[in-house]
């Protein structure tokens, strides 16, 4: 260990000694053992006290819980089907059920946290949301429910994501949300999260920023994690019907930001029976500069207000990520999920741009279902694996694939 | 007592202090800005600490971060820099970044080298007021560095009054909620912003910054504030200048400021 290494995690200490109630949920200051807490400046402070302050009540209040009910029933379409993957279960030599979260409207589990982090705005009396957004889902996702809830919506996107997702602009234009192209940067995923952050800044009062995923400063991880917590609340339920017991063996979920992940593992985290397996964007391979591997190939620090694990220089510069999904191509990743991975409470595994074009289509072929890219990644691992005849798995099939055709068709016919 | 806590013994007023980013827009421009700054008979300086993702500044600060970098500027090169100069100049000098690059430097080797190439203070906006007290605070006084902090319109007077117990140099008085280099002039809801920071008599002076580009809101910043620190509008003018000492001068001159005046 180096001097740097050992300031850094004699640092943590004062942290990781306050009382963690439950690994899922952070504590007062918003750590999750040593990730987590609010790194940001002084001009974001009243925006993010207002949130800290108020969030907990609003989520826990009738009229929250009963309107996000409803609009998770009717408009996303939720429960999801936990659906009993016969082909896949027999080519693994284990049960496998695929929580269905690409029947959502809009095609992914992205639309849990966009519908509660609406309605927030709602009860914070904020009269405009922003957003950024990588690939253009979570972009897309904000701009529905804007339509639907009747709010001015903006989403900062990189412009060269803006290029490479044109699809997507064209959804979020039709929704009637504007679309900014962000030129700063690497003009892409990190780059449009500091430019809604920066936007954020400059118009404090009215305006309410809806994060995509499990990053940002405290209270976001932990929102986004109870708005997309939904997922392993059914996958309990479902699977007592099915399996007679409450809790898989093993949940496995992709991770980018990790709002995927912490929903499908957030009811299952430290209960002694799952073992949660996140699968990581390797990009060409773990140990190339191509890769979006965070937790095998990140070192601690601070991204986007939170103190996390994240891809960065020597000289702490964050470095661009490389995934061929788009939605993992993120140099960070959630405080949770950095926890998690210090504690052994899940494990991390990275998984290559090739072996997860690779199990999207055995999916497609097993079941009859084309997952998107991202979840590609959480199928993969099941080659990566063994498992006994005994065990009951989860997937989170997060999203639908549709989007990913022409990266699809590229790579399989290819000579 | 450091340099800085010794100007502020002498000079209560009409302060001015400018901000550069280190290794812009040459990777040996530091030094050279730091020297026509003392000639030039500025205050202070922050010196900023380049950074890939800096949250809290406008286009201008941005763009000079990522040239920085990509001409090589690192915390190592900086400090070896600092070193070189500092039996040459007086000037009172302030580190300016994000904490990152200091978390991966290391905050004690950090706080070390900061202080032995003459530094007076830092100031790290993205370091959070309650871990700076409880894990920094003990590090910068051994190394008799002042953090600085800052505050907005929309800081509370109890939050305000924490930062003044904590500091011991000044308060950087961030003129509105805005990122750097994005306002026009000030106006009313500065005008009233500022009084009521004079009304809660604090034991720091108060440096306005953020927006500081003509006469108006120079003046406006010094006879409300003691002092004003000149960012964004500064390195437009490093763009454009041959050299820096011609920035400087180019800057006196949107702020109409006489040189004699300002001695």
């Amino acid at each position: 260990m180096t001097s740097n290494q050992k300031l850094f995690s004699e640092k943590h200490t004062t942290s990781s000694s306050e009382k963690v109630i439950k690994h899922n949920i952070p504590n007062e200051r918003g750590f999750y053992g040593n990730f987590g807490g609010a790194y940001i400046p002084e001009m974001l402070y009243p925006n993010v006290d207002e949130l800290r302050s108020n969030y907990r009540q609003i989520l826990e209040s009738d009229t929250f819980r009963q309107d996000f009910g409803l609009l998770l029933r009717d408009y996303v379409g939720r429960p999801t089907p936990l659906f009993y993957a016969r082909n896949l279960s027999k080519k693994a030599g284990a049960k496998i059920y695929l929580k269905r979260e690409d029947l959502c409207h809009t095609g992914a589990h992205k639309l849990n946290n966009v519908v509660g982090q609406a309605l927030m705005a709602q009860h914070l009396g904020k009269r405009r949301i922003i957003a950024e957004t990588g690939a253009g889902q979570h972009g897309v996702a904000t701009a529905t429910v804007c339509a639907l809830l009747r709010i001015p919506c903006t989403v900062f996107m990189g412009s060269k994501d803006m290029a490479r997702q044109k699809p997507n602009v064209m959804r979020m234009q039709m929704l009637g949300a504007k679309v900014i192209a962000v030129e700063s940067g690497s003009q892409s995923l990190k780059d449009a999260t500091n430019e809604a952050i920066r936007h954020w800044i400059n118009h404090p009062a009215d305006t309410y920023y809806l994060i995509g995923s499990t990053i940002g400063p405290h209270p976001y991880p932990d929102l986004v994690a109870r708005l997309q917590s939904v997922i392993s609340k059914e996958i309990k339920v479902q699977l007592l019907r099915e399996e007679g017991t409450e809790n898989p063996t093993h949940v496995i979920a992709c991770a980018g930001g990790g709002s995927n992940a912490a929903g499908a593992f957030f009811h299952f985290i430290g209960n002694g029976k799952t073992r949660l397996i996140g699968t990581e964007a390797a990009g060409e391979g773990v140990d190339t500069k191509l890769t979006a591997a965070t937790i095998n190939s990140g070192k601690a620090g601070i991204i986007h207000g939170c103190k996390t694990l994240l891809m960065q220089t020597a000289d702490g510069q964050v470095v661009e990520a490389h995934s061929v999904s788009a939605g993992l191509d993120y140099p960070g990743i959630g405080p949770l999920h950095a926890h998690l991975h210090q504690t052994g409470l899940a494990e991390f595994i990275p998984v290559t741009d090739t072996e997860a074009l690779e199990a999207a289509m055995m999916l497609s072929r097993e079941e009859g279902i084309i997952p998107a890219l991202e979840t590609a990644h959480a199928l993969a691992a099941l080659e990566k694996m063994a498992f006994k005849p005994t065990d009951v798995i989860v997937i989170s099939l997060s999203g639908r694939g549709d989007k990913d055709l022409q990266t699809y068709q590229q790579y399989f016919t290819k000579p | 007592m450091n340099a800085l806590q010794q100007l502020f013994l002498t000079k209560k007023q009409n302060l001015l202090s400018l901000f550069f980013t280190a290794g812009y827009p040459q990777v040996d421009s530091t030094t050279q800005i730091i020297e026509a700054a003392e000639t030039a008979g500025i205050d202070f300086l922050e010196v900023g600490m380049p950074y890939s993702d800096p949250l809290a500044d406008g286009p201008v600060i941005q763009q000079s971060s990522t040239r920085a970098i990509a001409n090589g500027m690192t915390l190592e090169l900086l400090f070896r820099q600092l070193e070189r100069i500092k039996n040459r100049v007086k000037i009172p000098l302030l580190l300016m970044g994000y904490l990152n690059p200091v978390l991966q430097y290391g905050m004690v080797r950090f706080v070390q080298h900061a202080h032995a190439c003459g530094a007076s203070g830092v100031i790290l906006p993205d370091l959070p007021l309650d871990e700076y007290d409880q894990e920094y605070r003990k590090l910068f006084e051994e190394y008799d560095l002042s953090p600085v902090f800052l505050i907005t319109p929309q800081t509370s007077e109890e939050r305000i009054r924490w930062i003044d117990q904590l500091s011991n140099a000044f308060i950087y008085v961030v003129s509105s909620a805005a990122t750097t280099g994005k306002q026009q002039d000030f106006g009313q809801s500065q005008q009233s912003y500022f009084q009521r920071l004079q009304a809660m008599k604090l034991k720091n002076p108060l440096i306005g910054g953020f927006g500081i580009h003509n006469r108006q809101t120079l003046q406006q910043a010094w006879q409300n504030l003691n002092g004003a620190i000149c960012g964004s509008a500064f390195l437009k003018k490093l763009d454009i200048a041959p050299a820096p000492g011609k920035a400087i001068e180019m800057l006196m001159n949107d702020l109409e400021i006489q040189k004699k005046q300002k001695v």
